[in-house]
């Protein structure tokens, strides 16, 4: 005889409740799959939105004439649409950025990591990770206000506005990123292999410039790239130090980058070639940063692989 | 070490190596200090409640930032609301539910190019699909949405490390008691996470209070002090924004910099609040 | 769960505080009722000043409404309005030809003097027309060769689109032709640089203009409401209200450009500085 008591649910009961949580869990999973999907999703979206906006201009204008063009007057009866000296202007003020932060950064983070006592080491990292934190409009402020007078007096030119403003601003915003990940990749290097050093008869200071930075070679090279990436894509604090004209870039002159051109040209290009141009200028934009960004990845992986 | 016994050149190399190292050190810390010192002393004499309570007035010729404040909180609270979510469930399909190994490096290869466009492509992005596209106007939902994107590998990266954090054992004993998949991860695995949700979520706020070229063209400039419903679909210029456009385009420094000592302050606040909420969790964890 | 819980009860309250702030109601959603609408302008950085203080006034007598102003340039307020993304484009300049073909109609709202600008310090207090074209071309380069210190002059200017550029460029003749050293996004940057550069030169809307710089004579002329008023003063420009041809303004919207185009507001834009054409 079956004891089938209240408490007991049959079979059938059973089977079914078990299906009606399988399906539950089955829709669980499908929201997750579908919130996982939104960020390649937006990705699509950005890439595909960029590349249908911004490839008709260069067709029309001609994909030489846009990249090489030396003249951008995107307003004049005879509009010339030439990209080069933005291009050339993003090139050089990151690579001047690079020049300038790279090796400060670089020490000041062989320093916070090996030599720095630890409570001097905390509070110079609280102040690093306050300059990462400080938003890019307030660094313009002050460059606008101090650096831009201080290089017309300084270098005796007619404007302070220039590209070497602009280097210098990119310099000292890119510095928190450089410290903060050589910190992390010098502290990666196993510690046998300065102990085997300084057991060989280094002094520390030897060890750590001849052994373990080279180990974190991946690791700092990272946190270049990293740089490079924040000083191309910073648009504010240039724009209020830069002067904003379209020439070609020289140390003094009035120069404007590719991040510039897409924030001046945004707002007022009617229908026509010229919006469609400004998407052009975003497209080559975001097309030198996917190539710092598989730059990156592949550094990391090698750091990894180490 | 006897370095009497070191030749010169090992002795000039030691030397340099560490002047520059000083060098660079005492040169990033006088940055820093300078820069706190210049924007707090000209920002907060200029820092008055009237300032902060107020609008501007063409009328009578007065600044106030009131509604700036508001827009600031406004766009910070619709970011969170959505990113969270988003965010949050992506980390935990990745962690728990994702079997193709595939898929999940598609998905993080994803995220990670997301958080490498600069700010100035998600606002022209922003403008033409959300403004333009779906017909926002230029407004504060749009600015949201659009540093909703921004911000959604942060939240999916913290939390995905804190996730990988709760041991397996838990979750595992939790099956082994029965439990189904969803309530595995809604009563053991998401306490785990909790800390890297708080810590993303401050990185995020930092992140929003410190944009301004995403907010640009998507969110607006103007100055009007709404409540929450009626100000998200109203264009509005959030603290930074505010900070550009009067610094830039009408020269009231005076302003500007009082600005400027408050994102100060707020950025000092979210870097003391995202340490400490890593100490408070790691204690914990530790006991 | 509690723990996510009272974070979502936490976040849900905060926003609730907030649905009591702010002391206007955005009604962006009835823009058709009198009371309580929004009107959208969008455009001229020049026309700030006027277009807010008539903002404010209207605001003050008509309960509930809201008037929004984009401070973007004159070139992309007139796309905006043509777009459709605002109600009133704001152009600091006659519309061209080929725009009003394009359905769109101009309303002069006012005149408004462009001055020329230079530092305080600079000792310059007058120049001719032609002087000023010649420094804007590259000719004269130097503030020697019109009566100031020895150092070279830096041009500063506004960007392609805007309006104030436009009348500029044609009232000197220096189209297409102007050698800048900056090309800033808005009037109250220019006088902002230029009054940071003891030797810089720029041109500016009178009616946005501090005690930061100094406004030179153009021929003898100095810049003020009356000289733009009768003419005198050649530099100036209208201030003009774009509306799209064929589509209706909503009530609001309507309601705002009647009261600015009318004899009650000519008192608010004098205020601001500009001349009302009615």
């Amino acid at each position: 005889m079956k004891a089938t008591s209240k408490l007991h649910k049959t079979e059938q009961q059973l089977l079914r409740e078990a299906q009606r949580k399988r399906r539950f869990e089955t829709v669980i999973h499908g929201i997750f799959l579908v919130l996982g999907l939104v960020t390649v999703g937006c990705v699509l979206m950005i890439t595909v939105y960029l590349i249908i906006a911004g490839i008709p201009a260069i067709r029309e204008i001609g994909l030489v004439d846009f990249l090489f063009g030396k003249v951008w007057a995107s307003t004049n009866q005879d509009a010339k649409f030439g990209i080069l000296p933005f291009i050339l202007t993003s090139v050089y003020g990151t690579a001047g950025a690079i020049l300038i932060g790279v090796p400060v950064g670089f020490f000041t983070a062989v320093y916070l990591a090996k030599e720095a006592p630890p409570k001097l080491r905390g509070i110079v990292e609280e102040a690093v990770n306050l300059l990462a934190g400080i938003p890019s409009v307030v660094y313009g402020l002050v460059g606008m206000l101090i650096l831009v007078p201080g290089i017309r007096n300084i270098f005796h030119v007619p404007d302070g506005s220039s590209l070497l403003a602009a280097i210098i601003v990119l310099a000292i915003m890119i510095l928190p990123s450089i410290i903060k990940v050589s910190i992390t990749g010098l502290e990666a290097v196993p510690k046998e292999y300065e102990d085997a050093s300084l057991a060989l008869g280094a002094t520390p200071t030897e060890t750590w410039f001849k052994v373990s930075v080279p180990a974190a070679k991946s690791g700092i090279a990272a946190a270049v790239v990293l740089g490079v990436g924040r000083a191309i894509g910073e648009a504010m604090a240039v724009m209020m130090v830069s002067g904003n004209v379209a020439n070609m870039p020289h140390l003094f002159e009035s120069v404007r980058f590719l991040t510039t051109a897409v924030a001046s040209e945004m707002s007022y290009a009617g229908a026509g070639l010229q919006r469609q141009a400004l998407f052009s200028i975003a497209l080559v934009l975001f097309l030198f940063i996917m190539l710092i960004n598989a730059t990156l990845n592949f550094f990391l992986k090698r750091s990894k692989e180490r | 070490m006897q370095t009497k016994t070191f030749s010169k050149e090992r002795k000039r190399y030691i030397g340099l190596m560490k002047t520059l190292m000083a060098v660079s050190a005492v040169l990033t810390c006088a940055l820093v200090a300078f820069l706190i010192i210049y924007v707090m002393y000209k920002g907060l004499p200029n820092l008055s409640w009237e300032l902060l309570t107020t609008e501007p007035s063409y009328l009578a010729d007065k600044i106030g930032i009131y509604p700036d404040i508001l827009n600031t909180i406004y766009i910070v609270l619709a970011t969170l609301v959505v990113v969270l979510p988003l965010g949050v469930g992506a980390a935990i399909y990745l962690t728990e539910y994702a079997q193709n190994k595939k898929l999940v490096a598609v998905i993080e290869y994803a995220a990670e190019t997301l958080s490498g466009i600069p700010s100035i492509i998600y606002g022209l992005v922003g403008m033409m699909f959300f403004c333009e596209f779906l017909g926002m106007g230029t407004c504060l939902k749009a600015g949201s949405l659009t540093l909703v994107i921004m911000n959604l590998p942060t939240i999916l990266r913290t939390t995905q490390e804190s996730l990988k954090t709760v041991p397996q054992s838990y979750r595992e004993g939790a099956f082994g008691l029965g439990a189904g998949k969803w309530r595995v991860i809604r009563t053991v695995v998401f306490p785990g996470c909790v800390d890297g949700i708080i810590t993303g979520c401050i990185l995020a706020v930092g992140r929003i209070l410190g944009e301004t070229a995403a907010l640009l063209y998507t969110a607006g400039f103007a100055h009007d002090a709404y409540n929450l419903i009626d100000g998200l679909g109203e264009s509005g210029a959030t603290l930074t924004v505010a900070l550009y456009v009067y610094a830039k385009e009408q020269g009231e420094f005076e302003v500007a910099f009082a600005i400027a000592s408050i994102l100060m302050m707020l950025a000092l606040l979210i870097n003391l609040s995202a340490t400490l909420v890593g100490k408070y969790y790691k204690k914990r964890r530790e006991v | 769960m509690k723990k996510l819980g009272s974070i979502a009860l936490i976040l849900l309250l905060t926003m609730m505080v907030f649905t009591g702030c702010g002391s206007k109601d955005g009604g962006a959603a009835d823009n058709d009722s009198a009371a309580g609408g929004t009107v959208s302008t969008d455009g001229s950085t020049s026309m700030e000043k006027v277009i807010g203080s008539l903002a404010e006034a209207f605001e003050a007598a008509n309960e509930g409404t809201t008037v929004t102003y984009n401070p973007t340039g004159s070139g992309s307020g007139i796309t905006a309005v043509s777009e459709g993304r605002c109600d009133i484009g704001l152009s600091s300049r006659s519309l061209k030809d080929e725009e009003k073909s394009q359905g769109l109609q101009e309303t002069v709202l006012a005149y408004d003097g462009i001055a020329i600008i230079v530092n305080p310090e600079n000792p310059v207090t007058d120049l001719s027309l032609d002087q000023i074209a010649k420094i804007y071309t590259g000719e004269i380069t130097n503030w020697k060769e019109v009566g100031g210190n020895d150092a070279e002059i830096v041009l500063i200017g506004r960007e392609a689109g805007s309006g104030t550029r436009d009348g500029f460029e044609s009232i000197t003749g220096t189209e297409e032709a102007c050698k800048y050293r900056q090309e800033l996004t808005s009037t109250g940057d220019v006088i902002t640089t230029v009054s940071q550069n003891p030797d810089a030169i720029g041109y500016a809307s009178l009616a946005a203009l501090k005690d930061t710089v100094k406004a030179v004579s153009v021929d003898g002329v100095t810049a003020s409401e009356a000289t733009v008023k009768d003419g005198t003063y050649k530099v100036q420009r209208p201030f003009v209200l774009v509306t799209k041809e064929g589509t209706e303004l909503s009530d609001t919207a309507q309601k705002f450009f009647d009261y600015a185009t009318s004899a009650d507001a000519a008192e608010v834009i004098s205020a601001a500085g500009a001349v009302s054409a009615n």
